[in-house]
């Protein structure tokens, strides 16, 4: 076995541990500690990333003394490794743009508990990505609950508290119905590692044997993750839990946690119950449609929004939504183009919180557009990623939302059934899109009046660097995406 | 179906619970009685293990008299799976314990749709 094979349990491993030694460090410290393991993460995933791309294959790494049915597994390939050291690179540069924000809004002495709550988040999101066992990826799920819950309400606001708990309402009622169809598939199946289960899915679904409980098991699991990444109907929650809470936390919260629920679910359908079967099951239809709701409905709300913040997060419920719809075709080119929209979207809404917060500081902390009004021209540096992100979510080439928009029309076209409503959704959204967000450019573009004064490159180094860098990983998604879509094409294969 | 029913009515019985518990924790005002729904919830799917992993006539699965035929158990692993999820649902109710003790001290009340009122009103 070559080293690097250790790596992905290596690196879960030391985000644990990384959270529980800042519990008794000082703000400070926990912070170096933080980005050390943020960046050692990020070497051992690209390596791992390496490793199978040349190998081409993926493997399972055994976890104890036990052999497969009865010990437990991590298994990494292509994709897994891509998007563990994705995460890492956002959630990094999420930390550097905020962090202005983290020392200001949270207490000093409490500094500590914010980042052992990302190390936490980390290790949960890494342990998601790489299980190879269903009841493993349910505990990090809640895990990852728990310290999502923590970043919302670690500015302790009335506002913060509340979105706390009606994210952790919404959360819990998902994982409810994730337990259960986890405990319902062990009973039909009698395994918990995912090989296994499949293999006994595929016997059950061709013996034709018990096919309403796995029908109702299957749709539990889906509606749980469902619920848990803010699936249209099952949104309340986002525009207070990522409008409220402070900047870093919303980017972490859209960008990494709920496209981890999300990665599970595809883990789940490719790995757990067999495309096929999920296919079958005709419960991608309801996906579909939900997710075409969450497009237009999302994005109805956004234009209404009169908060930059809530704004950003209502876009984010319509960019859910076109995940699911992908993911709802029920093609191998609507899971890429899923896939990679998981990628895009990281990437774009990142850096719309970042830069919005650049914008809120320039205008006496207010989030209302009439406050907003010229800000670009007293913040360059947010305006412009602002701006850059923006056309990035509306579509526009060169930037990676263009990409994806491509993608999933050239997966429609793919598929007779769903061709029409499919494209009609995706015009519609992208106008809607278009709307509200060429709106925001135009008034944070406003020219002033009066005399103002301007936030240099000097002031915000840090942000600044934060912004261009997610500008440039936009564009680049954007302008060499080849490489991701065969990277993804391949990491699909290896699932199989 | 309906003899399946009887001879499985403990798993019946739990899905019955799960339900209760299910929409409690999506329709009760009140924080407490929401948290209390989300633990019915949790108990239903642990009994809903405990259901399955019983087998009637087989002893708890530890090693006693030397016996170490697989006839003689029945299988562990539902009973690890519980606990597991007994220390999360633990968690998580404290968690939400929490959480309510520092909503009901702001606002005085432990009513989410009031204290929604509240903050609207607050205009922050």
């Amino acid at each position: 076995m070559a080293f690097v094979q250790n790596f992905p349990f290596l690196s879960i491993v030391l985000s644990l541990f990384s959270g529980a030694v800042c519990s008794v460090m000082n703000g400070k410290a926990a912070r170096v500690i933080n980005r050390v393991v943020l960046t050692a993460v990020m070497v051992l995933s690209a390596a791992t990333l390496v490793f199978t791309l040349q190998t081409g294959e993926s493997y399972t790494y055994k976890m104890g003394h036990f052999p497969a049915p009865f010990g437990n597994e991590i298994r990494a390939g292509v994709l897994e490794s891509a998007l563990a050291l994705f995460f890492c690179f956002i959630m990094l540069f999420s930390l550097w743009g905020g962090r202005k924000h983290i020392e200001e809004e949270i207490e000093a002495e409490k500094l500590n508990y914010y980042y052992i709550l990302t190390n936490m988040m980390l290790c949960s999101l890494l342990a998601i990505i790489y299980t190879n066992d269903l009841f493993t990826a349910y505990v990090f799920v809640e895990i990852n609950t728990i310290s999502a819950c923590g970043l919302i309400m670690i500015r302790q606001t009335g506002r913060t508290i509340e979105a706390a708990v009606r994210y952790m309402i919404m959360s819990l009622l998902g994982s409810g119905l994730l337990l259960m169809g986890l405990c319902m598939l062990y009973d039909l199946t009698g395994h918990l590692l995912m090989e296994n289960i499949r293999e006994a899915v595929v016997m059950l679904h061709a013996s034709g044997r018990y096919q309403v409980p796995l029908t109702i098991t299957i749709g539990l699991m889906t509606v749980g993750l469902a619920i848990k990444s803010a699936l249209f109907p099952f949104h309340t929650w986002v525009p207070d839990a990522y409008g409220y809470s402070t900047a870093s936390s919303a980017a972490i919260l859209s960008s990494l946690v709920s496209k981890g629920y999300i990665f599970l679910l595809i883990k789940i359908i490719y790995r757990v119950i067999g495309f096929e079967v999920f296919g079958d099951s005709k419960i991608n239809n309801i996906l579909f449609v939900f997710g075409l709701a969450g497009m237009i409905f999302g994005s109805l709300s956004a234009i209404k929004e009169d908060d930059i913040r809530r704004m950003v997060a209502f876009s984010s419920v319509a960019q859910i939504g076109y995940i699911y719809m992908g993911i709802g075709m029920g093609t191998q080119a609507g899971m890429a183009a899923a896939i990679f929209h998981i990628f895009s979207h990281a990437a774009t809404k990142a850096l719309l919180f970042i830069a919005g917060v650049g914008l809120t500081d320039v205008s006496g902390q207010s989030k209302r557009f009439t406050d907003l009004k010229g800000s670009a021209y007293r913040n360059k540096i947010a305006g412009a990623a602002f701006g850059a992100g923006a056309l990035s979510m509306v579509g526009v080439p060169l930037f990676s939302g263009f990409i994806s928009k491509l993608l999933f029309s050239q997966a429609a076209v793919l598929n007779h059934g769903k061709m029409l409503p499919a494209l009609i959704a995706l015009a519609v959204s992208t106008i809607l899109n278009a709307i509200y967000f060429m709106k925001t450019v135009i008034r944070i573009y406003r020219p002033m009046k009066t005399d103002y004064e301007v936030r240099t490159f000097g002031k915000q180094k840090l942000f600044a660097a934060s912004c261009i860098c997610l500008v440039a990983l936009n564009v680049l998604l954007g302008t060499m995406s080849q490489f991701l879509v065969d990277v993804i094409g391949k990491g699909l294969e290896m699932f199989v | 179906m309906g003899p399946n029913l009887f001879l499985n009515f403990g798993e019946a019985v739990a899905m019955l619970l799960f339900g209760i518990g299910f929409c409690n924790l999506l329709l009760q005002k009140n924080l407490i009685k929401k948290i209390i729904g989300l633990n019915i919830m949790d108990s239903a799917i642990y009994l809903f293990l405990a259901e399955k992993g019983y087998i009637t006539g087989r002893a708890a699965p530890i090693v006693t008299d030397g016996i170490q035929s697989v006839e003689a158990y029945i299988n562990p692993v539902p009973g690890g799976l519980v606990l597991t999820g007994i220390v999360v649902s633990v968690s998580v109710t404290a968690l939400m314990l929490s959480l309510t003790i520092r909503l009901y001290r702001r606002y005085h009340t432990l009513d989410l749709d009031e204290i929604s009122a509240l903050l609207k009103k607050e205009g922050r």
